[in-house]
């Protein structure tokens, strides 16, 4: 997976994945299932429009960025909810650390949060003495594989019923079993004592309400609502772009998130939290805190074309549709978020240098900008990364952590070469019959070019010629 | 730290400049979704039955029989009620002898044991229904705390079918959410289920594995 000090080998794990037909027929059938599901989801919508609409909700939340972040700070605070700002991972680590010790926690619940798993919080948790369980069934089965998600809302996409069933037998001593309902129940029987007895129940955030300081989650098997209600004290985690101004707003972003993600109308609960439980009330975490965690977003947000990267409500839909992602898999790209999302979120997180073939493992065949429900032009942006990472031109000056990674010595020049004699008629003819006369010198092995493909060769004739010799044979003689 | 950190982060995003205003928001398609009142009847059963929500019609007079066949036929014998439950006086004349009614009116923490391990069933009151979605909503209270529909295995719960809207916005905006929130807010769709295992749908993950709806038409044309 990741090293903390050289790139991501994508390319070793792409071989290793498109190796296993376990895996690549896991994905294909998954992949395959949520498509339909979406598109019949959307059957009897506009859904240009809708998309049109949740593009632009997220853009006026972006546009409005700080201005909503002290607004959700202040009334969050007068709800009696705890706030607290973290710049990156590990202060945001140590602040639900720092949390966990002053309640004596040794027991932590979670619900799923993909920023927890941009910050690795278990193993930081786990460092500190403190136990935390996944409750998610996708995560439960993750952690108890010690892998990470594979897809960023079916974490263990990538396992069939037999390998759960063989592990849930080896981890837990559940019978074995071909049967989901059979596994899910030994589940669900073994996490209820669990979250009776958590110290602390960790969440994520879907969309994070400015004026009414509620904080909205979306989940279908109610191991959230468990994970924010049961235990005492309850911490939700969130990046800073999930704020929206009200929740107008989240109404499109809803309708456009489950349909999107997995075909469906509606999660089962769309749990809305504004606040600890009351003197009168007879339930519900005692203490509430949020935790605000920049990790890179506001470098993203410096750039107006980049920071459309920042309207994701992380649906997955891109992935689903997306033709590398279905073949290799979430595992291969060996980042927190994979697929087309993936792709131009973590180069700007961790840094083009991290994550060198991010930008180029596409074919630009649109199908993730196609479906993306709030309109991030994915395929666009990942051109824009391709002239960061060979450090565009003049007109296009690179900033992108890490840019210029790709940048070469000679290409530049080739390149220039190439302008240059692009800009004179008669270099160019003479360049061109050059090439088709000694097309056969031109070599046969063009690096990872042609690990795949033959080395394209010149044509026996100039296009100048090919034409000509039309115009002659077809004018009446 | 933490205030340096809101400091630092606020400092960093005022640095961005904005060239252009942030695009119109035009809510006209969500807006253009309504249905006549039988119409939001129809399209909230289907959404929920599609599921596994179950919805049973009835008028006021026969609601509580309602309630007492439907459990009965789950042979449920515990069933919890809120403080003040609108349901219990009617319920507890008419039941049989061996269905006992629960009143959650003590915190949690003083018989959390006995609702995660005994408690059969719970039933609830709404604040209305989703034509749109198949939703009903929950605010809960002191008196209708927010586990009675998470943990016993059946949740029932009322709908007036004047109070079926037509979508979320609609409700949000008419009825002035933003101007204040409960500490929590619920939109409840179906049985918990998953499908986290290779897809396959499984209901009643860690919530309720059955849902049933008594879906209350004055008007008596129900049933």
């Amino acid at each position: 997976m990741t090293d903390t000090h050289g790139a991501v080998p994508f390319h070793p794990n792409v071989r290793t994945a498109l190796d296993n037909p376990q895996i690549r027929g896991n994905f294909r059938r998954a992949m395959d299932g949520l498509m339909d599901k979406r598109r019949l989801a959307f059957d009897d919508w506009e859904l240009d429009k809708l998309r049109t609409l949740g593009s632009a909700v997220r853009l006026n939340a972006l546009h409005h960025l700080p201005e909503l972040l002290e607004q959700l700070d202040t009334r969050c605070r007068a709800n009696g909810i705890q706030v607290h700002w973290a710049r990156d991972g590990d202060e945001a680590c140590a602040l639900i650390t720092d949390i966990c010790r002053r309640r004596n926690a040794r027991s932590v619940i979670k619900g799923k949060s993909m920023v927890s798993e941009e910050m690795e919080l278990n193993h930081h948790l786990e460092q500190a003495d403190i136990e935390a369980l996944e409750s998610d069934l996708g995560e439960y089965i993750v952690q108890m594989a010690e892998e990470t998600p594979s897809h960023i809302i079916m974490p263990a996409i990538h396992k069939n019923t037999r390998e759960i069933s063989d592990l849930m037998h080896d981890k837990t001593g559940t019978e074995p079993s071909l049967d989901a309902r059979y596994l899910t129940a030994s589940a669900r029987a073994q996490l209820r004592e669990r979250f009776m007895n958590a110290d602390v129940g960790i969440s994520g955030v879907n969309f994070a309400v400015a004026d009414s300081g509620t904080l909205c989650l979306v989940e279908n098997e109610g191991n959230g609502r468990l994970t924010t209600t049961v235990p005492p004290c309850h911490i939700a985690v969130t990046g800073i772009e999930k704020v929206v101004p009200s929740l107008d707003d989240v109404a499109p972003l809803l309708a456009l998130l489950t349909r999107s993600a997995t075909g469906q109308p509606i999660t089962t609960y769309f749990n809305m939290i504004s606040g600890p439980r009351q003197p009168d009330e007879q339930d519900g975490p005692e203490e509430v805190h949020l935790v605000l965690v920049d990790n890179g977003r506001s470098e993203v947000y410096q750039d107006e074309e980049l920071a459309e990267t920042l309207k994701c409500i992380r649906c997955g839909a891109c992935m689903n549709h997306c033709p590398v992602y279905t073949r290799v898999g979430g595992h291969a790209y060996g980042t927190t978020y994979p697929g087309p999302i993936g792709k131009i979120l973590m180069p700007q997180l961790m840094g083009l240098d991290q994550t060198p073939d991010f930008p180029s493992a596409s074919s630009l065949c649109g199908a993730c900008g196609e479906v993306c429900p709030v309109r991030i032009p994915i395929p666009q942006l990942l051109v824009r990364l391709r002239q960061e990472s060979v450090d565009g031109d003049s007109l296009h000056p690179a900033h992108v952590k890490g840019h210029g990674v790709k940048r070469g010595r000679l290409e530049p020049w080739i390149w220039r070469g190439w302008a240059w004699m692009h800009r004179s008629p008669a270099l160019y003819r003479l360049g061109t019959a050059l090439a088709a006369r000694f097309r056969r010198l031109t070599p046969s092995r063009l690096g990872g070019w042609t690990d795949y493909r033959r080395a394209p060769r010149p044509a026996a004739t100039t296009l100048h010629q090919a034409i000509k010799a039309r115009r002659t044979h077809r004018r009446p003689s | 730290m933490s205030s340096t950190a809101k400091a630092d982060i606020l400092a960093r995003l005022r640095q961005r400049t904005h060239t252009s205003p942030p695009p119109e928001r035009d809510f006209s398609v969500l807006e253009a979704r309504q249905w006549t009142p039988a119409e939001r009847i129809e399209r909230f059963r289907q959404h929920l039955e599609s599921v596994q929500g179950e919805v049973i019609r009835t008028t006021e007079s026969e609601l509580n029989q309602a309630i007492l066949d439907r459990l009965s036929r789950s042979h449920v014998r515990r069933l919890l009620l809120g403080r003040n439950s609108p349901f219990q006086a009617g319920l507890a004349a008419a039941k049989s002898g061996d269905l006992e009614l629960h009143v959650y009116d003590q915190p949690i923490e003083t018989w959390q044991s006995e609702l995660f391990n005994e408690i059969e069933a719970a039933l609830t009151t709404t604040l209305g229904g989703i034509a749109e979605t198949g939703s009903l909503i929950l605010w809960p209270t002191p008196d209708e705390p927010r586990l009675m529909s998470l943990v016993p295995p059946m949740h029932l719960a009322v709908l007036r079918v004047d109070q079926l809207h037509d979508t979320l916005l609609q409700v949000v905006r008419e009825q002035r959410w933003s101007q204040g929130m409960p500490t929590n807010a619920l939109l409840i769709s179906g049985p918990s289920k998953t499908a986290d295992i290779e897809q396959t749908l499984v209901f009643g993950a860690h919530g309720p594995r059955e849902l049933v709806v008594f879906l209350v038409d004055e008007s008596g044309s129900g049933a």
